[in-house]
């Protein structure tokens, strides 16, 4: 069945994106999924007067756009969570750079983060998934990012003592997933995820049940 | 420029030269040489009957060996000369500093020993050189000024000669004069900078030693290999902006256009053929993105060296440490570290069975240093097929230097350092 009849709330979005051919194909998704594009453009400044004069509910930015090539993208997403909060922002990338993930995390807000790489809009339903959670609030981290961070941390004790089945269920929480999503992914009950999450905070001392366990779990495989 | 020497101007043809002052350079250089040489004749000379004669009560012995700091300094002048003829070329260096005191000639008088080349050049100036220079410098300044002079000259004196002309009064000498004079300030002027400048160029030939002359052609291939080095990387830096705003846009755009049509189509053979479609985008670029990291890696040329390694860090099964503080270099200097470390990190991946690698560097006082160790059974030798001796080449053209040491039973160390240049 399409999943465009399937979308909740149909979700305001701005789309910064230099490169025409990816611009169009972002866009296309996003309509045929029901969201609105409010406007599709070309360069951080074009998105910071776009946000400007109407702020939409997401915006999706690549990091890399004209004039410099360097992180204007990243730059205006930090300027549009100091100006607008709630504004949830999905930031694409075309590579994995512990750099981005940091000034992302640091511009957390009760707008929604997320950090892509931008081959994943190809998947459409794991990507409008993540978009929805983005724009509930929700911090998302691409998978990437997360086998990363987790292959740095291997060496450390506690990451150690998990089981490989804990292990899959730390990488799926630190992409962002909530319970039922994760259970859905590893085809078992959401009880035994709880389970599963429960021990895993308690191998890894922090906090049950945290309002932000995707960071605290994110802050915890950072060092 | 043409005229950076005396050749340059005498290309030109005396007509034009006489419009110059090179005549004047000339004439300025040649009277200076013969006073040089004439001076170094005497000094020789005195040097050699005081010596001699006093030798038997001892203080003759160091007028004696002073003798040859007539060549080093003849030799120390004539180089400096060379400008008034070729202010566009380069000054010889002197193979040795001059003595700065009697006492420290004296204590360290071997190291003021002439070359063969100079003591062959000073006995030429001395001797006939000299006089040469003289007679046509002489010659030139007497016969301009008579000519010049012949009007006042045949007025007050009686008879003027020159040469075959008689002439006898003002009148008879004015018509003389105003050919003469630019006739010999032309031709003769040409003539005497023809002599100079042939001279200035043997005392380059013979001042110049040999040792300056590879130092200098080192120098310059150095400096060649560097080019080379660098147009390479701007090359793969080409080539990699090539793949990556072209082909890995296309491929992410192409998973875009199916993804589209994975929205418009029902779950069915055509959704799964279409999610078989997705796959093989997803294998085609992940198997770009590793050739371009083995070509020149973006996060590289985004976010520097310290950034890239930590991601072909995070990448590598065997569990790492990266300390790394270094700044932003030139693109050949970071290309040189981050592929060290790769080369480096494939080899210990491979061979080493280490458990755990150290990555740490620090870049000071315009230097990078950087050592990759590990904890594996060692015994790697660089000789046998490995890609660090293409990078110790790599390192030798930008002035670095790479060492492996690794002893059978472990560790194995990669150490390397490179100029590190800002940006």
């Amino acid at each position: 069945m399409p999943v465009a009849r399937t979308v909740s709330a149909p979700l305001r979005i701005v789309v910064a994106e230099d490169f025409a051919l990816l611009r169009e194909g972002l866009v296309g998704i996003l309509e045929r999924a029901g969201h609105t594009v409010l406007a599709a453009v070309d360069t951080a400044e074009g998105l910071l007067a776009f946000v400007r004069h109407d702020p939409p509910d997401v915006v999706i930015t690549d990091v890399r756009m004209p004039p410099g090539h360097s992180d204007e993208g990243l730059r205006a997403a930090a300027a549009i969570r100091a100006a607008h909060p709630d504004v949830a922002i999905l930031v694409l990338s075309q590579y994995v750079a512990d750099a981005y993930l940091d000034a992302l995390l640091e511009a957390e807000g009760p707008g929604g983060t997320g950090y892509l790489l931008k081959e994943r809009v190809g998947h459409v339903r794991e990507f409008l998934d993540s978009l929805d959670r983005v724009a509930r609030g929700g911090l998302v981290v691409d998978p990437d990012v997360v086998r990363q961070l987790l292959t740095r941390r291997r060496d450390a004790g506690p990451l150690a003592a998990l089981t490989e089945r804990e292990r899959e269920v730390l990488s799926l929480m630190a992409e962002g997933r909530t319970n039922s999503s994760i259970a859905e992914a590893l085809v078992v009950s959401e009880a035994a995820v709880r389970k599963h999450v429960g021990n895993i905070f308690a191998k890894l001392d922090l906090a049950p049940d945290s309002d932000r366990r995707v960071s605290a779990v994110l802050a915890w495989l950072r060092g | 420029m043409e005229l950076d020497d005396a050749w340059g101007a005498l290309r030109r043809g005396p007509l034009r030269m006489a419009r110059t002052t090179w005549a004047v350079r000339a004439w300025w250089y040649l009277v200076g040489s013969s006073l040089i040489g004439l001076l170094a004749l005497l000094v020789a000379l005195t040097l050699l009957a005081l010596g001699m004669l006093t030798a038997p009560v001892l203080v003759g012995i160091p007028l004696l060996f002073a003798l040859p700091l007539v060549a080093v300094a003849v030799a120390h002048r004539e180089r400096r000369r060379l400008r008034l003829l070729q202010p566009g070329h380069e000054t010889p260096a002197d193979p040795r500093a001059l003595p700065a005191s009697p006492r420290a000639w004296w204590r360290d008088r071997g190291a003021y020993r002439p070359t063969a080349r100079e003591v062959g050049f000073t006995v030429l100036l001395a001797t006939f050189g000299w006089l040469v220079d003289l007679i046509v410098a002489a010659n030139l300044a007497v016969v301009l000024g008579a000519s010049l002079a012949s009007p006042v000259l045949a007025h007050y004196d009686s008879v003027v000669v020159l040469g075959p002309w008689e002439l006898t009064s003002a009148a008879e000498a004015l018509p003389f004069a105003l050919i003469a004079v630019p006739v010999t300030w032309v031709l003769g002027g040409y003539l005497l900078t023809a002599l100079a400048a042939a001279q200035a160029s043997l005392t380059r030939l013979l001042l110049t030693t040999s040792e300056q002359e590879l130092a200098r052609r080192v120098g310059e291939l150095r400096a060649s290999r560097l080019e080379l080095v660098d147009a390479f990387e701007v090359e793969r830096k080409r080539i990699e902006r090539d793949l990556h705003d072209g082909v890995q846009q296309r491929l992410v755009a192409l998973s875009m256009t199916l993804g589209q049509a994975e929205l418009d189509i029902d779950d069915g053979p055509g959704a799964e053929t279409v999610q078989r479609a997705q796959e093989q985008v997803r294998e085609a670029l992940a198997e770009l993105r590793t050739t371009i990291r083995g070509i020149h890696p973006r996060v590289l040329i985004d976010l520097g060296l310290e950034a890239a390694v930590r991601e072909i860090a995070d990448r590598m099964p065997t569990p790492s440490s990266v300390h790394l503080d270094v700044p932003r270099s030139t693109p050949a200097a970071e290309a040189a570290g981050y592929f060290v470390v790769s080369e480096a990190l494939t080899n210990v991946v491979r061979h080493s069975g280490a458990r755990q690698v150290e990555i740490t560097g620090a870049a000071g006082a315009g230097t990078l240093s950087l050592i990759v160790r590990d904890d594996g059974v060692g015994g790697a030798d660089p000789r046998h097929g490995s890609g660090l001796v293409g990078l110790q080449h790599r390192l030798d053209a930008l002035g670095g230097t790479l060492e492996i040491a690794s002893p059978h039973g472990g560790p194995t160390e990669v150490r390397m350092r490179c100029p590190w240049p800002a940006p």
